[in-house]
């Protein structure tokens, strides 16, 4: 396992530099609009009818250090990410960590459902659909991962929602019930989160489940047909066993590799889902922050995604590695 | 298997060993039934694409708020057992509670159907300017009109504007995916064939490009487009940021491709007979992935599809007054509007057919391509 | 005459392809003694691979054992039509690999490269324990291991206790043959199925394998058919052989028979084509006229009469000849030598 802990310490070594380019890109995308949050603001004020002095706008934009040439400004923000400081939001007026925090758990654990929904329900039906080709079930398979693929998520969202309160008079949107929304961490609020998500933790997952589904019926047909089954088949071994054993573990090896950017899919993904569903996710925030140029909420919003990312993908690096001992040993050779 | 070698009926033998490659492709697509079928689907879309104007019934922009959530009329092909389309009339009332208004389908009143019927004047194809369109009601009074999949909240008939969001949806899906190939090939052929720090630098590129968080970042980037833009320039912008991030996954296959093929003996074969490098490339590389190219772009476009029709329906992408799929879902993200007019998801319907479509007939091109793969 | 081990009946094995109906092994029977080695040989693509695969009933979709016996001769007890058992069942299950094992093609591709040689030998050794060792305790995974070990040693394999737990693709083609002859070995089979075991390594390694099983063979008194399409391999190796082409058997008996005095015209014409010291330089090797027909194409009659220079005419391409004794020990199909079958209306 050396070169592989080499390799992957190297990649950990290069996690910060990474963080670095996109830190300069993101600040750079949150700022390019023209104006700034102030300029969104008066123009909100005005809408709603009420107005703000042209003395207190400039105040403001002191305060917030928005006068400053644009380097400083990103050095600025840059200063208090090092210390773990996520900056202020200019809308909210309260620490960004604040708003972040309980918002980024719950993206998390939507991701994360969502990811082993994907996977438990595609690897079975993925191995049945290719030991039992052409038969009625593997042609349903099919046709619902055919549908699933071309489906977007809001558009799944949306029907369902409207299904739920058209027909069955019931709100499938948000996390928590009522009584749970502003509650404090307790069991009662976690079995009610459970409740709720699990249904859009499968509205992200669809359109994943039925790709890898097709992928992972296709990868076990082409091992299917390779000697070394042949050989266990003649060795004695029960079908089921013989094919969980070797051809699943082969057709499954390059399916790991797609979670480096399968579970980033998911935390993005969730981002619409979220909105349409009305989540109390990262998601929603970002998509308002952007709207309002609440740029360090924003930007730390983006930076977090990108962590989660490149996180993602060393995981998916790490799980290959540690699955196949051919990439294991290949690392070796470099 | 020896036994199982490819078992083609000897005359068919002598046809197929004479064939060009693209006719072997044409032969083996054909055998995929879907794939055909989806294929006079996409024709279909694209000739509405051509021409939405024609197809539309009525104005597109034209606003009537005494016209909101018209349902969806109901088009009857036979009157009696003459083949003469018709459909019903709808009488609308205004609740005085709610102040909405209601809708009732009145069946004895028959609104016919005409073919080729003179509407609003347009340009076909922005030249030629006109006002015929394909379908029309021929109404007596000149006020019944006709509302094949009823109206919006503003009155706006909804098959006129799905006709006009056809257009933009499915060019922004082709042109994006245009823009990715072109990247994906130019960047990906200097990788593989050049190699050395231009590969290193590329490979980088690519690296970092595929470790962005997409979505995110497509929103961001999208948000800061200036609000005063063109729908045209608006529309530029989202193609170019869209294969921004789709070039990446072509890049790297051409490259793959291009370090394959220089150990190739045919390449070398070419080198000795004095080929230039731009004739090798051109007429002895690309040509021997060029189907698989054009089998995976298909394949890439309904993603470009959906990832348009997320962010125009999440108020970032293509904004209104431009008309697409995503602008059109729009009108349909508050729920209680849905349940009062289910007609506005049928956009969405749309999209799933348009992108069914397309991965349908990349997948057979696919495999009618590359016989060896699955 | 002891009894047969294995006896397989008119075997006939046709894949149900969509292009049409292909009739890889159509009618052949033949015999294995205990002990015995018997060779089969044949062009690529004349059945044999199949039939092998039909006698563990392993054959892939669409194929599929249409017609036949396999009788197989267990300890005691009358022998047992293998046709009949499903190919998914236990019984079945249970004579795969301990009393039937399978020395396969391609010794690469028929380990699986994500597992260990060893794990993979060590599966079958428990998967069949009850069987190889009716008695005693439960195998635990030490006494696998060293039973691996020795396993590894006795096949010619050095260091054996590192390289059990080496994955197949770190292994030469040699070794590697020598750790499937082995994983075939593990559980005492009365039977040993070597299909090509030579074909994918180099002529000393070839060598090498052949000597270790003619050995092993000696000390196990193992049965062995042997598959293989080089008639030098099979006269060192065989005492008896069957002749295959297109799926039926051409001509089979005692080894010195054949060699000596071929009947069939396939046999005569694929014992002339083989290269020879006694022949002066520059003389043409002679080959057998014509080429191998699509599967899908086969000929009526004898599947031979197109390239036989013997054929009678209005015969041969009529009907099938049946394979009829001949000599001490061999039989052939051939109207030459039936010329009662061969007038019969």
């Amino acid at each position: 396992m050396a070169p592989m802990t080499r390799y992957v310490l190297k990649r950990l070594v290069l996690l910060p530099a990474l963080l670095f380019l996109f830190s300069v890109a993101v600040f750079a995308i949150v700022q390019a609009p023209p104006g700034d949050f102030l300029t969104t603001y008066v123009a909100t004020l005005a809408s709603s009818g009420s107005s703000i002095s042209a003395e207190q706008v400039e105040a403001l934009r002191r305060e917030y250090g928005l006068d400053r040439p644009i380097w400083v400004q990103y050095l600025k923000w840059m200063e208090n990410l090092a210390k773990g400081n996520l900056g202020l939001s200019l809308e909210y007026q309260r620490p960004n960590a604040e708003l972040i925090g309980e918002r980024l758990v719950l993206t998390m654990v939507l991701a994360l459902l969502s990811f082993v929904f994907t996977w438990v329900v595609a690897i079975p039906a993925g191995i049945y659909s290719a030991m039992h080709p052409r038969s009625a079930i593997d042609y349903a398979l099919t046709l619902v991962n055919y549908v699933g693929v071309a489906t977007p998520n809001f558009m799944l969202a949306l029907v369902l929602m409207w299904g739920a309160f058209a027909y069955l008079d019931m709100s499938v949107t948000g996390l928590f019930s009522p009584d749970f929304v502003e509650a404090p961490w307790s069991v009662a609020r976690v079995v009610d989160l459970l409740k709720h998500v699990w249904l859009p933790a499968v509205v992200l997952g669809v359109a994943g489940t039925a790709r890898l589904t097709r992928v992972m019926r296709a990868n076990l047909l082409d091992e299917l047909n390779k000697p070394y089954v042949t050989t266990a088949r003649a060795k004695g071994l029960s079908e089921w066993r013989l094919v969980v054993r070797y051809p699943a573990r082969l057709a499954l090896n390059p399916l790991v590799s797609t979670i480096g950017w399968y579970l980033p899919a998911l935390f993005s993904g969730s981002l619409i889902v979220a909105t349409v569903m009305n989540l109390p996710n990262i998601g929603p925030l970002l998509l308002r922050a952007l709207i309002n140029q609440d740029m360090y909420l924003a930007g730390s919003i983006l930076l977090i995604y990108c962590f989660l990312t490149i996180v993602g993908t060393l995981i998916s690096d790490i799980l290959l590695a540690w699955l196949d001992p051919r990439i294991r040993f290949e690392e070796g050779m470099r | 298997m020896s036994v199982l070698a490819p078992a083609v009926p000897v005359t068919a033998e002598e046809r197929v060993s004479v064939a060009s490659s693209w006719r072997l492709i044409w032969w083996r697509f054909r055998k995929h039934r879907l794939a055909l079928a989806s294929a006079v689907v996409l024709i279909t879309l694209y000739v509405v694409v051509l021409c939405p104007d024609f197809f539309s019934t009525q104005d597109p922009e034209a606003t009537d708020a005494r016209l909101a959530f018209i349902p969806i009329q109901r088009l009857h092909v036979f009157d009696g057992l003459h083949p003469s389309p018709w459909v019903p009339d709808v009488a609308g009332k205004r609740n005085l509670t709610t102040l909405r208004m209601e809708w009732r389908v009145d069946e004895t009143r028959r609104i016919p159907v005409r073919f080729f019927v003179t509407g609003y004047s347009y340009r076909l194809l922005g030249l030629v300017p006109t006002r015929i369109h394909l379908l029309g009601a021929a109404a007596a009074d000149g006020r019944a009109r006709l509302y094949l999949l009823g109206t919006d909240r503003l009155g706006r008939d909804q098959w006129s504007r799905l006709v006009h969001g056809t257009r933009t949806s499915m060019t922004i899906g082709l042109t994006a995916v245009t823009f990715s190939v072109v990247l994906g090939v130019l960047l990906g052929g200097i990788s593989g064939y050049c190699g050395g720090p231009a590969d290193a630098v590329i490979q980088r590129l690519i690296e970092l490009l595929q470790s962005l968080p997409t979505i995110p970042i497509w929103l961001a980037l999208t948000a800061a487009l200036p609000r005063d833009w063109s729908p045209q320039q608006v529309f530029f912008a989202i193609t170019v940021i869209l294969s921004l991030v789709g070039w990446t996954t072509l890049g790297r296959e051409v490259r793959g491709r291009f370090l394959a093929l220089r150990e190739e003996d045919f390449v070398l074969a070419a080198e000795l007979a004095g080929a230039s490098q731009g004739r090798i490339i051109i007429r002895h590389m690309v040509p021997t992935f060029l189907s698989h190219i054009i089998a995976t772009s298909t394949l890439a476009i309904p993603a470009m599809i959906i990832n348009e029709t997320s962010l125009s329906f999440l108020g970032l992408g293509i904004r209104p007054p431009a008309i697409s799929w995503g602008v059109l879902l729009q009108e349909a993200q508050n729920i209680q509007t849905v349940a009062l007019a289910p007609w506005l998801l049928v956009p969405g319907a749309v999209v799933i057919l348009s992108v069914l479509a397309f991965n349908l007939v990349g997948d057979g091109l696919r495999d009618a391509a590359d016989p060896y793969s699955q | 005459m002891t009894t047969p081990v294995l006896r397989v009946n008119d075997l006939r094995v046709h894949f149900f392809l969509d292009e049409g109906l292909v009739r890889a092994v159509d009618g052949v029977s033949f015999e294995v003694h205990p002990g015995q080695v018997v060779g089969i040989v044949g062009e690529s693509g004349c059945g044999k691979s199949v039939t092998m695969k039909a006698i563990l009933q392993i054959v892939e979709p669409p194929g599929r054992i249409v017609g036949g016996q396999i009788l197989f001769q267990k300890d005691s007890g009358a022998a047992i039509d293998l046709t009949r058992l499903s190919p998914k069942g236990a019984e079945l299950r249970a004579i795969r690999g301990a009393e039937i094992a399978l020395i396969p093609q391609e010794p690469m591709a028929a380990f699986s490269p994500v597992h260990s040689v060893g794990e993979q030998i060590i599966e079958a050794l428990t998967l069949h324990e009850r069987q190889w060792r009716p008695r005693g305790p439960r195998l635990s995974r030490a006494e696998a291991r060293s039973m691996t070990v020795d396993l590894f040693r006795s096949v010619g394999i050095s260091m054996p206790a590192e390289r059990i737990d080496a994955y197949s693709w770190q292994l030469s083609g040699g070794l590697r043959q020598r750790a499937m002859i082995a994983m075939a070995l593990s559980c005492r089979p009365r039977i040993l199925i070597a299909d090509e075991p030579t074909t994918a390594v180099d002529v000393t390694t070839q060598a090498q394998i052949l000597n270790l099983l003619r050995d092993l063979q000696r000390q196990h008194g193992t049965a062995i058919v042997f598959i293989t399409h080089d008639l030098g391999v099979i006269a060192q190796m065989a005492r008896y052989v069957v002749v295959m082409y297109l799926g039926r058997v051409m001509e089979q008996g005692a080894v010195e028979e054949i060699f000596h005095a071929p009947k069939h015209p396939y046999t005569r014409a694929l014992l002339k084509s083989i290269p020879s010291m006694n022949v002066p330089p520059r003389t043409l090797l002679p080959t057998i006229a014509g080429s191998i027909p699509h599967p899908l194409g086969r000929p009526r009659g004898c599947p031979f009469h197109p390239r036989c220079p013997d054929a009678i005419p209005g015969v041969c391409a009529e009907r099938v000849p049946a394979l009829r004794p001949i000599g001490s020990t061999q039989l052939a199909s051939c109207f030459l030598y039936n010329r009662d079958e061969a007038s019969e209306p």
